[in-house]
């Protein structure tokens, strides 16, 4: 191979450069996020597990259905407890703040929704 | 290698008919007949009333409005309430000047609402009536074929044109194909706020979306509030004076059917075939 001297070298650096936030931050992914879970509410719509990883495509689901096939706008959980499948008038009852619940693990992972360009979030209570 | 040009041309010939008919052949082997295939997609082409001039077959809800001009002309303050109610619940911004104006539900002049109708001796009180205008919600639309995304459809349980906000790519295709000046275009931000500090949404309604900039926005026939079972903003505004009846047109014992059977009624410009859901009583 010709130039050894300068790819390996080269390729060092480079590894060093794309994985800088590893070990600057000393392999640390900093604090986990704590949403502030609802007082009142006993239950989620589904499984925590489940709510934590796939909300998104819940909600995607939610929204297909209702505006586009008008899909019923209650539904009830395993145990019976009725909710709104919505994210204004449903998730934003219990979790009433959009900034100790949404943005909390949003922010964690550097990922910016645009759910609130249109819906209106509540108001935040200080 | 001694082929002529005679056998090349031979296997050459040969080669396309067998690639043309290949496909057929392999299709009429799985469906097990020639014909059956056929008759399994042709059957929904045909049927009656798809674009022509005939009434378009009744089936399933198709919502609609009767509007009654002269009910608007005795109260002028209706269609302002109408609006004022239509806008505020929907999070209608004001952006204070016509360029850029975002309008579910407006009043027209009679010449500019009814542009195929010949306005020569036309009697000047019909004239000076403020004429409520709103979507369509045509049982044709041609917005609906116009969108490139499918933001813009017309419901399958209702029959009203819808727009699904999360779809709108704002190309405006759609207004162009409106030809009744139903749609409305986001040129600013609708959260925002004008030269004087006053934001175009007077009081946010919190439980409507507002809508982002370079969005396409119209009337929905208020497709949230029937879904909890409530009337039309527009309809609960005008109460019981009877200037709004809407209901479903394919069912003939509902009022609108009722309304229509006993009254002479137009639509906006019918000749263009969009088969518009409002009716207007003279």
């Amino acid at each position: 191979m010709y130039d050894l001297g300068k790819i390996i070298p080269g390729l060092i650096v480079f590894v060093g450069l794309v994985s800088f936030p590893i070990w600057y931050n000393g392999g640390d992914a900093g604090a986990i996020p704590k949403p502030e879970k609802p007082v009142l509410a006993k239950e989620c719509v589904a499984d925590i597990q489940y709510m934590r990883t796939t909300h998104m495509q819940l909600l995607m689901a939610w929204r297909d259905d209702i505006v586009r096939e008008g899909g019923a706008r209650t539904w009830a959980t395993a145990r019976g407890t009725e909710y709104n499948r919505s994210l204004q008038s449903g998730c934003m009852k219990c979790h009433t703040s959009k900034k100790k619940f949404c943005d909390t693990c949003h922010e964690y992972a550097a990922v910016t929704p645009y759910c609130w360009d249109c819906h209106i979030a509540p108001q935040e209570t200080k | 290698m001694d082929a002529k040009r005679r056998d090349f041309l031979k296997m050459a010939g040969l080669s396309a008919l067998a690639g043309l008919t290949a496909p057929a052949a392999v299709h009429m082997l799985v469906n097990k007949g020639p014909f059956q295939a056929n008759a399994a997609t042709a059957a929904p082409v045909g049927e009656a009333g798809e674009g022509g001039h005939e009434a378009a077959p009744a089936t399933g809800v198709r919502l609609g409005m009767v509007i009654d001009i002269k009910k608007f002309g005795e109260n002028q303050e209706l269609a302002r309430q109408c609006i004022e109610a239509c806008h505020s619940i929907h999070n209608v911004p004001d952006y204070g000047n016509a360029k850029d104006e975002i309008k579910w539900i407006w009043t027209e002049d009679y010449e500019h609402a009814f542009t195929d109708q010949s306005q020569y001796k036309r009697n000047t009180t019909l004239h000076e009536l403020p004429i409520m205008t709103l979507c369509n919600h045509c049982d044709n639309p041609p917005c609906v074929r116009a969108c490139p995304t499918q933001a813009t459809f017309k419901s399958k349980k209702t029959g009203a044109v819808l727009m699904d906000y999360h779809r709108c790519i704002g190309c405006r295709f759609c207004m162009a194909a409106c030809p009744y000046g139903a749609r409305s275009f986001n040129w600013r931000d609708p959260r925002g706020k004008d030269a004087k500090g006053q934001p175009f949404i007077k009081h946010l309604n919190a439980d409507f979306p507002t809508r982002t900039r370079g969005v396409v926005e119209k009337c929905n026939f208020c497709a949230e509030r029937l879904a909890v079972g409530k009337q039309p903003a527009c309809v609960e505004a005008c109460g019981d004076t009877g200037a709004l009846v809407f209901g479903d047109l394919n069912d003939p014992s509902s009022p609108i059917s009722k309304v229509l059977a006993e009254n002479f009624t137009i639509q906006r410009n019918a000749a263009l075939g969009t088969k518009p859901s409002l009716f207007y009583i003279i």
